[in-house]
């Protein structure tokens, strides 16, 4: 019967082993990592997970992507707990570069955001060219309508054009705030029948299972932009300034943007997102 | 006789920071059976685990054949040449036999060994049967046998056991001091018995100390102890059954006469005319017949009516009215020769020798 | 239901194809959490020890700790390690955040109260005189310390299985801390979470699935030992 616990200890100590040294880590090297901080948009889009291992194999550098909302990878930045961001929340950008957080910010690609709504639409915002003014309707039938709540790059965006519509919704029983992602967001307003504001990318991701509708789409104001930028190395000693320009770098190669120009062509039958490196803003 | 093998001085244990114990000096003469009696919470457990190494004092000397437990080493060293028996039988959740040997095992024994002594404790406390059992599933007495068997096959330079008989019931206790008694004498162990039981301590000790509120008030043979207790507190503990309140009427020569319910009782003494005292009869002298006997040197002899029977194993303890209560010890037997039953009425008699007065104001006899 | 038998059969397929991303997440979660079980057993068993023996001032402060630690959110943990484990944080310099093993060390802290508690509790079932009973038999302090954890094998069987149960559930502080990495730091309940963000509900009930198995075989297996110890 000792024997069973010698056994048991055994296994479980030969397997923790494993877990300490067997980690497949190309990590070991901790001057070769980057930290990339980066939206939940890009990781749900599945777009990261064609790009990083070319970039790992390239450069030899492991990539450890922290998918969050843009608000929140602009806080890592800030303390520095971060080396390179993607984000889409182009005021807060401004504001992080100017105030000698960031360095070196550079245009990506963009897609757009889109007003998702149950088909029949109970506010009568399909057709509407103006996000604004669909917002406008929104607000006065008092439909319901599903914010990120997150201070996210999307969540920046709704209250962009809520302040354009000159509606004070935060507060009103009809807006509800989830504070989760976009995919889970857009599950809620399906489940409730509610309006949200998406990007396009997850929103073709998950068309399939939602029963959500595109009701407002094409106001320049919907434009959904992402940026790369490098933290800046000097403020935060411990940043991987290297690999983080060689990642900026090779988000804006041709390569890369081909890449970005054709990725879901195949599943969805159109791009998801649109290459936009080296044009101006 | 030989020597002392455990030998206390100067010895003050704490608990928390509350003195508990304190004692003077203690002894244990080697092959010698000594029995600590005494109420509860008067130290016994206390006494019995500084000895055996289990608690450390406060101040004073512990020593086994001379060498002292100064230190959390030789306390550890001692701990494997001693060992003590709990009230409760503390085994370990595995067989009887594992054990039986788990002692020996601790202290690093091949296996030769181990199964030597396993087969003679097995015998002598008669668990050969059980070896294989589940300690979980053994009774009450099965499993203080086992706890036994455990201890002696270590055989410790001193056995130490606390009340090891009190959560058992009176046959099987019976039985188990039986065959204990007989292990001690033929391994001759030494051994040091914390007990609140009288007859226990006369059936297995050969010194008795009795302790109160962490001091040792009287110590001596047993048979001293028991017959002439130092104080009423002794007496009422050491198991003086009848302990009574009477007034000296006189005192000559040694022998008192006291006046009780009107009846008046011989003693050997000292005391006043007129003193208030109490005194004690132990049962076992008293003997009960149905008619005044001849025996001339029974100076007291009592005419009473019969008023409880209580059974004590072997024996028949004998509660008579004869204006003041007595207790009387009787055989079974002597009992069905008696036809004792409660009502029925017969004669206590006892000797003055056996009568012990204990002052309670002790000034000398005027 | 369509979607939970689809998850189920979609579960069956991965498995049973080896699926190599879908294998190395299982691993992974089943490395960290027994790690870090097997880390909260020596740490909770050690520290119920303490408690359960010894007898010193701030015991009862401890005690009430360790209680409280065993509802302790694991979020919480997964805030505080994360902003200790930060490069410009206290122990930045291990530069652990984002690694298996800064996953460890927060299911281990989320584990260790609970194996603790639990431990506590079992060891104080223990006759209070068993301690010196042993010490009278002739022990050592590490033998008598060896003879109480054996003689409180069952129960703490049942603290294992807790604390195992916890961490491999766990998923606030493994995102926190692990980041969801994939092939690096995501485990079965992150690639859950992402799973069904991103709206692939079947394979996010696939992933559910091999997790339920997964805790279901390590319990079974320590229920199994548990019950042959008892009944024999």
């Amino acid at each position: 019967m000792r024997r069973i616990y010698a056994v048991l200890a055994t296994v479980v100590l030969a397997l923790a082993t494993c877990a300490v040294l067997g980690t497949h880590a190309p990590a070991a090297a901790a001057e070769n990592t980057l930290i990339l901080a980066t939206t939940t948009s890009t990781q749900d889009s599945g777009l990261l997970d064609v790009l990083i291992p070319i970039f790992e194999k390239k450069t030899g550098c492991f990539v450890k992507t922290i998918a969050v909302g843009s608000g929140q990878a602009m806080a890592m930045g800030q303390r520095g707990e971060a080396d390179v961001l993607l984000v889409h929340s182009p005021a807060a950008e401004e504001t992080f570069v100017a105030d000698g957080f960031g360095l070196a910010r550079r245009l990506v690609m963009h897609n757009d955001f889109i007003i998702v709504g149950p088909g029949a639409d109970p506010a009568r915002i399909r057709g509407t060219p103006s996000a604004a003014e669909a917002f406008v309707k929104i607000a006065a039938s008092r439909a319901l309508f599903l914010s990120r709540g997150d201070n996210s790059g999307t969540h920046a965006q709704e209250q962009r054009l809520w302040k354009a519509a000159g509606i004070e919704a935060e507060g009103q029983s009809w807006y509800q705030q989830t504070g989760l992602g976009m995919g889970q967001t857009l599950n809620v307003a399906a489940e409730k029948k509610g309006y949200t504001l998406a990007d396009r990318g997850t929103y073709l991701a998950l068309r399939s299972s939602l029963g959500l509708e595109i009701l407002g789409e094409g106001d320049p104001a919907l434009a959904n932009i992402y940026h790369v930028i490098e933290v800046n190395a000097e403020r935060f000693p411990k940043a991987n300034a290297a690999a983080a320009k060689a990642f900026a770098d090779f988000m804006v190669s041709e390569e890369v943007q081909t890449i970005i120009g054709t990725f879901g062509v195949e599943t969805f039958g159109s791009p998801l997102f649109f290459p936009d490196a080296g044009k101006p803003e | 006789m030989s020597g002392e093998i455990l030998t206390v001085r100067d010895l003050v244990v704490h608990r928390g920071n509350v003195p508990v114990l304190a004692l003077p000096a203690l002894g244990v003469r080697a092959g010698s059976v000594l029995a600590l009696v005494g109420p509860n919470g008067s130290g016994k457990t206390t006494l019995l685990q500084t000895l055996a190494g289990l608690l450390e004092p406060r101040s004073g000397v512990v020593a086994l054949a001379g060498e002292p437990l100064d230190s959390r080493g030789a306390r550890a060293a001692y701990r494997k040449r001693v060992t003590l028996v709990f009230q409760e039988p503390l085994l370990f959740d595995t067989t009887v036999r594992a054990n039986v040997e788990s002692g020996l095992k601790l202290r690093r024994l091949g296996a030769a060994d181990r199964a030597a002594r396993l087969a003679d404790v097995a015998r002598r406390f008669g668990i050969a049967h059980l070896l294989d059992r589940s300690a979980r599933k053994l009774s009450g007495g099965e499993a203080q046998r086992t706890s036994l068997a455990r201890a002696f096959a270590l055989k410790p330079e001193i056995l130490f056991l606390d009340e090891p008989f009190s959560a058992l019931d009176a046959p099987t206790r019976e039985a188990l001091i039986d065959d204990l008694a007989r292990t001690l004498q033929e391994t001759r162990t030494t051994a040091v018995l914390a007990t609140h039981d009288q007859l226990e301590a006369m059936r297995l000790a050969d010194t008795m100390a009795v302790l109160r509120e962490g001091r040792i008030v009287q110590s001596g043979r047993v048979a001293e102890v028991i017959n002439h207790p130092a104080d009423e507190l002794v007496a009422a503990f050491v198991g003086m059954e009848t302990v009574l309140e009477g007034i000296v009427t006189s005192c000559v020569r040694g022998v008192l006469t006291v006046t009780v319910a009107g009846r008046d009782v011989q003693a050997l003494g000292e005391a006043r005319p007129g003193e208030t005292v109490l005194f004690g009869v132990r049962p076992e002298n008293v003997t009960l017949a149905l008619e005044p006997g001849r025996d001339t040197s029974a100076r007291n002899s009592f005419r009473g009516a019969v008023v409880r029977l209580a059974p004590r194993g072997p024996i028949l303890k004998v509660d008579i009215d004869c204006g003041f209560f007595l207790t009387a010890i009787v055989t079974v037997r002597s009992a069905e020769d008696l036809a004792l039953q409660p009502g029925r009425e017969v004669v206590a008699s006892f000797k003055a020798t056996a009568v012990h007065v204990i002052r309670r104001f002790p000034p000398a006899c005027g | 239901m369509d979607l939970i038998w689809e998850g189920i059969k979609r579960a069956l397929h991965l498995l049973l194809t080896l699926d190599r991303e879908v294998l190395g997440i299982t691993i992974l979660s089943l490395r960290v959490s027994l790690l870090a079980t097997f880390i909260s057993l020596v740490a909770g068993i050690g520290a119920a020890l303490l408690l359960a023996l010894n007898r010193f001032p701030g015991r009862r402060l401890a005690i009430a700790l360790v209680n409280t630690g065993m509802g302790f959110p694991p979020v919480v943990v997964g805030l505080v390690v994360t902003i200790v484990l930060w490069r410009n944080g206290p122990l930045g310099f291990l530069e652990l955040l984002y690694t298996p093993t800064a996953i460890v060390v927060a299911q281990a802290i989320i584990a260790t109260p609970i194996i603790a508690g639990v431990s506590l509790a079992a060891l104080q079932q223990l006759p209070a005189d068993l301690r010196l009973q042993i010490l009278a038999l002739g022990a050592s302090r590490a033998q008598m310390l060896w003879l109480i954890v054996r003689e409180a094998r069952l129960p703490l069987l049942a603290a294992v299985m807790a604390g195992f149960g916890g961490v491999i559930s766990e998923v606030g502080a493994a995102i926190m801390v692990g980041g969801n990495i994939k092939g690096y730091t995501r485990v079965l309940t992150t690639a859950t979470v992402m799973e069904t963000s991103k709206g692939n509900f079947d394979i996010a009930i696939a992933l559910s699935v091999i997790l339920l198995l997964l805790a279901f075989a390590v319990n079974a297996l320590l229920t199994h030992v548990q019950q042959r110890n008892r009944q024999r």
